[in-house]
């Protein structure tokens, strides 16, 4: 039993699925794992999300009509961006499920939509932060842009690696190296896919729609 | 292929389409060394990585001692021109930055790694190969922090390092830029391997080991391990923001483009205040170890240890802006966080009273470690009484940026924190390396250490209170400062003589163990927790079976109960309550190369960030293959051979059988290895015996 | 003493499956979420087009948009990441660190005058 204790749950070949009887709690390390992680990563949002609050209506540089969020936002635009993103958490969500009854190839298609739509996400976000500095709001032009930038741009670093992430497990599944054994595997890194969402939630509630 | 031949047995018949081992990229074979420096770089034993840990926090003690005496020559006479002011202020900071992350935090670290798996019954941490990055990655942090020196010059703004100030119109040059960077790698270490102890805290417990049937060191690390968790991401955000003004223009701490000067100390702080208590709290741990063993008694008030512990991991978020009563944030603000503090002595003092009454009616031994732990009960309270007063705001006012600081940081870091670890040195050595630490030169070691210290740091109250400064280069003639300056340099020199001491009984003792070896034994000092139930040097495999808990102290109750009157008698020797060690082909984790390959690729994308960006992709690359490496890995390597011990719970018809991997069933036992007696049980194939 | 952590945490080592009787949710209940969500989403993105909205002081557009972030955070939080079936660890431990997060934050932007002055 001892062993069993110090395998990654769902990527070992002896560990079948569910096998958390080995720990004390009864759950896989890996999972706790990603839930702490969790809880420290919105210590990490927080603290964005607090520098962003504080420092978007105390710009003094640049140019004059671009100090504030309500000069800039083109809300529109980012409402579907957001729609696609909360889109995403759900096809990650049946990824998941699919898994869990052993339907590899629903989930490997739900994998992709799943990248697909972070994807597009990533790229509205591209497209808005390009029109911006077109208009003259760049990084360092003043604290709201660099406030603004870093805030949205970790977010978006943390839906890239994730979209990366999905682009291995799919290429992992048409290997046939994803199988039933590793639904937990799938199921937590849709427990950081769905994270990432909710921080957009309060992104785009906190920093878009009330400027 | 090995694994087409095991006989699989149904639960494990894989199922359609699961993964089936692979070299990692078809580049490096899975390293199985288990001995040679080789084997210490791919290792991913906690205890290996606790030695480690302690080795790397004693050399970076060694620099940052230098620093400190560089500072005190300096110090000694008023008008020094020894160095200039600038480099004067990359010495304080890099003593400070220096002595509190790449040697306190460290040290501790070695302790908690080394014992916490051991204290609860377990093999190895949850996530081992987790916990050889966390390692490589502090030592590789540590290291390119201080290539500043030679690239630059040291990080100069502080180790708080408070922008604006530290931004590059007011700090230019390098320096600030390695602290950033620096503290970031190390940052991430530390959380990295909060989240591995938490894991491994709540879920690999021996069976009977209910939480609050856990050591108390083991408690105040995984309070150690929960604040980290949660405030690393603090500082992290912090220095992101300060290296995004630096080498990409940000505006984040230019005052100019309206930025608040106060956001840097709010983030930092918040980071800072729990950071102090996980600097104490493991040190807090040893001391409950060290103290119920000298005595001969059992911790007093164990749920009280357990809960103040508690109630400082919580209460620790609550008082950060103490450290700023004079920066101008308001006074609300400061009465606010001016009355927390207050409180927050208050699980302290339990803790000190808790202590003071498990030694009142014992049995006590002054032996070394107990020495330090008293030390630490003494010096502490010292540090914490002078802390009370700094939760006074308007007396804080006048103290603050004075030497009066300098003082309480001291008493209570080294006076506390410095002087546990010490005594835990000397209490765990035999256990860790199978010989003990000389006794009598220890005492010489504690009353110089102790001497010294008060030497240096009490009359810094003084000299705090008639005003000196803090962060000056010098001070002028005719303040008055002299005489304590002199004093406490000469207690620095003195400090430093205790340390050569401690060199030279390591040294010593080593030769008087080469030359006449005696094992110690599993429990030279009669002890109460699991670690002590191993032989000594603690086997690689840790336990031979996994024990059954069922006391809070669990080894103690197995050499001691009560006869029918109540009185507490011996039942068992400590060898016969000990495990032998001699189990054999017992599963560990496999050795590992991808956590030193990722943990080397940071400090690149650091030296990328400041001087090329060709060495931030060369980085950045590294880190992505192999981060896809380790991930294609499995935890442990399919093809090192790992029947179970005979007496493992998996072993249902009890011939030593029924593992999984058992692939033929034969027990028999692989041949005891090195020469001072220690069992190496990673019985990795070293011919290809299956094929 | 220690048997209420006991009963959250496990007692060691018992056969404890993993508290799963609530079975894998189906996609059907995914869908109904995510068109719950759907819907809130639409009704914070409506606010934007009402005429007045903007001109609100800002407490006032808190009140309103905060309850439906708030309701959405609990909703992706409860059901997809299943938090709300799980384990209760897991729920303490993340909730810990919101919890956290928004007290040390809040009180800080407090600390630095963020509140009060008229946004």
């Amino acid at each position: 039993m001892s062993d069993h204790i110090l395998t990654l749950g769902g990527v070992q070949e002896e560990q079948p699925a569910h096998d958390a009887h080995a720990t004390s709690t009864g759950i896989s390390n890996e999972k706790l794992a990603m839930w702490v992680f969790l809880g420290s990563d919105c210590l990490l949002f927080g603290a964005l999300i607090s520098t962003y609050l504080l420092l978007r209506h105390r710009s003094t540089t640049g140019p004059e009509h671009l100090r504030v969020p309500k000069d800039v936002f083109d809300i529109p635009f980012t409402s579907v961006s957001s729609f696609v993103l909360l889109m995403s958490s759900l096809t990650m969500a049946l990824a998941v499920g699919a898994i869990h009854r052993g339907d590899i190839r629903r989930c490997r298609a739900f994998l992709a939509t799943t990248a697909l739509l972070g994807a597009t996400f990533i790229g509205g976000q591209v497209y808005e932060f390009t029109a911006f500095k077109r208009e003259g709001l760049g990084f360092t032009t003043n604290l709201f842009g660099s406030a603004f930038y870093t805030l949205t741009g970790f977010h978006g670093a943390h839906v890239s690696i994730g979209i990366m992430f999905l682009l291995s497990l799919f290429v992992m599944s048409l290997r046939g190296n994803l199988g039933p054994d590793k639904a937990e595997t799938v199921e937590i890194f849709g427990l950081y896919w769905h994270f990432v969402d909710i921080v957009w939630i309060l992104i785009f509630t906190i920093v878009y729609l009330i400027p | 292929m090995a694994i087409v031949e095991r006989p699989a047995t149904p639960a494990l018949q894989l199922p359609p389409g699961a993964a089936v081992a692979e070299r990692p990229l078809g580049v490096f074979t899975r390293p199985t060394a288990t001995t040679g420096w080789r084997s210490w770089l791919t290792t991913v034993d906690h205890k290996r990585i606790g030695i480690m840990y302690g080795a790397a926090a004693l050399f970076f003690f060694f620099m940052g001692g230098v620093e400190a005496l560089m500072i005190r020559v300096q110090l000694t006479a008023p008008d020094s021109k020894l160095y200039s002011a600038d480099l004067y202020n990359q010495i304080f900071t890099m003593h400070g930055v220096t002595m509190i992350f790449l040697v306190v935090m460290p040290m501790g670290a070695a302790f908690m790694n080394y014992l916490m798996p051991l204290q609860i019954g377990a093999r190895d941490v949850a996530f081992p190969r987790l916990n050889a990055f966390s390692f490589w990655t502090f030592l590789f942090g540590g290291i390119f922090l201080n290539t500043s020196w030679f690239l630059g010059g040291g990080a100069n703004g502080g180790w708080f390092a408070y922008a604006p100030n530290t931004s590059v119109t007011f700090s230019p040059g390098h320096g600030m830029d390695f602290y950033a960077l620096g503290l970031q790698i190390t940052g991430i270490a530390s959380l990295v391997g909060a989240i591995n102890l938490i894991v491994t805290v709540l879920n690999m417990r021996a069976p009977g080991m209910t939480l609050m049937k856990m050591p108390v060191f083991t408690w105040m690390a995984f309070v150690t391990q929960l604040l980290l968790v949660f405030a690393i991401p603090v500082i992290s955000v912090a220095l992101v923001l300060l290296t995004l003004d630096r080498t990409f223009d940000a505006n984040f701490f230019n005052t100019a483009a309206g930025a608040d000067a106060l956001l840097w100390e709010h983030l930092f702080w918040i980071f800072g205040h729990p950071e102090v208590y996980i600097l104490i709290l493991p040190a807090f741990g040893v001391v409950s170890e060290i103290i119920p063993v000298f005595s001969r008694k059992p911790i007093f008030g164990y749920p009280f240890m357990v809960f103040s512990g508690i109630a400082i991991g919580f209460m620790g978020w609550g008082v950060w802006a103490h450290h700023m009563f004079a920066s101008g944030m308001g006074p609300i603000s400061v009465a606010a966080f001016s009355m927390s503090t207050m409180f927050i002595a208050v699980p302290t003092g339990v803790k000190i009273l808790n202590w003071l009454a498990t030694m009142w009616g014992g049995r006590i031994t002054f032996s070394t470690p107990m020495l330090f732990a008293i030390g630490l009960v003494t010096m502490f309270t010292i540090g914490g009484l002078s802390g009370v007063t700094h939760a006074v705001a308007p007396a804080d006012t006048q103290q603050t940026d004075t030497y009066y600081i300098v003082a309480h940081f001291h008493y209570v870091i080294f006076g506390g924190a410095l002087f546990a670890f010490l005594g835990g040195f000397y209490f765990w050595w035999p256990k860790v390396f199978g010989w003990i630490l000389n006794d009598k030169v220890g005492k010489w070691q504690f009353w110089l250490t102790l001497i010294g210290f008060n030497l240096t740091f009490g009359p810094m109250h003084i000299l705090g209170l008639q005003g000196m400064p803090r962060r000056q280069h010098s001070y002028k003639e005719g303040y008055g400062f002299e005489l304590w300056n002199h004093v406490a340099t000469v207690g620095a020199f003195i400090i430093a003589l205790a340390f050569l001491v401690f060199a030279y009984n390591i040294i010593a003792s080593w030769r008087a163990h080469k030359a006449n070896p005696v094992n110690p034994g599993p429990d030279p000092w009669d002890s109460r927790s699991l670690e002590w139930m191993l032989p000594s040097p603690t086997p690689a495999h840790n336990f031979d079976e996994v024990p059954t808990v069922s006391h809070l102290d669990e080894f103690w109750h197995r050499k001691y109960a009560e006869d029918e009157t109540g009185k507490v008698v011996r039942v068992a020797t400590s060898e016969e309550a000990a495990q032998k060690g001699d189990a054999t082909n017992v599963h560990l984790p496999s050795p590992s190369y991808w956590p030193l390959v990722l943990a080397a690729a940071l400090p690149l994308i650091g030296y990328g960030l400041i001087f090329s960006p060709a060495f931030a992709v060369v980085g950045g690359i590294t880190v992505l293959l192999a981060a896809y490496g380790w991930g294609l890995e499995p935890a442990d390597d399919p093809e090192a051979h790992h029947a179970h011990a005979a007496h493992d719970e998996h072993d249902e018809h009890g011939d030593g059988d029924d593992g999984p991997g058992d692939d033929d069933g034969d027990d028999s036992p692989e041949p005891k290895d090195d020469d001072d007696g220690e069992v190496v049980a990673a019985s990795v194939k070293e011919s290809s015996d299956d094929e | 003493m220690s048997t209420d952590l006991q009963t959250h945490l496990g007692s060691p080592f018992e056969p404890h499956h993993e508290t799963h009787e609530h079975a894998h949710p189906s996609d059907k209940l995914y869908i109904v979420t995510a068109l719950i969500l759907a819907v809130i989403t639409a009704a914070e993105v409506a606010t934007y087009f009402i005429e007045g909205f903007g001109d609100l002081n800002t407490g006032a557009q808190i009140a309103i948009l905060f309850p439906m972030m708030i309701a959405k955070f609990v909703v992706v939080c409860g059901w997809f990441m299943h938090l709300k079936y799980d384990n209760p660890i897991f729920r303490r431990i993340f909730v810990f660190g919101l919890v956290l997060a928004v007290c040390v934050y809040m009180v800080a932007l407090t600390s630095l005058h963020l509140f009060g002055d008229a946004a």
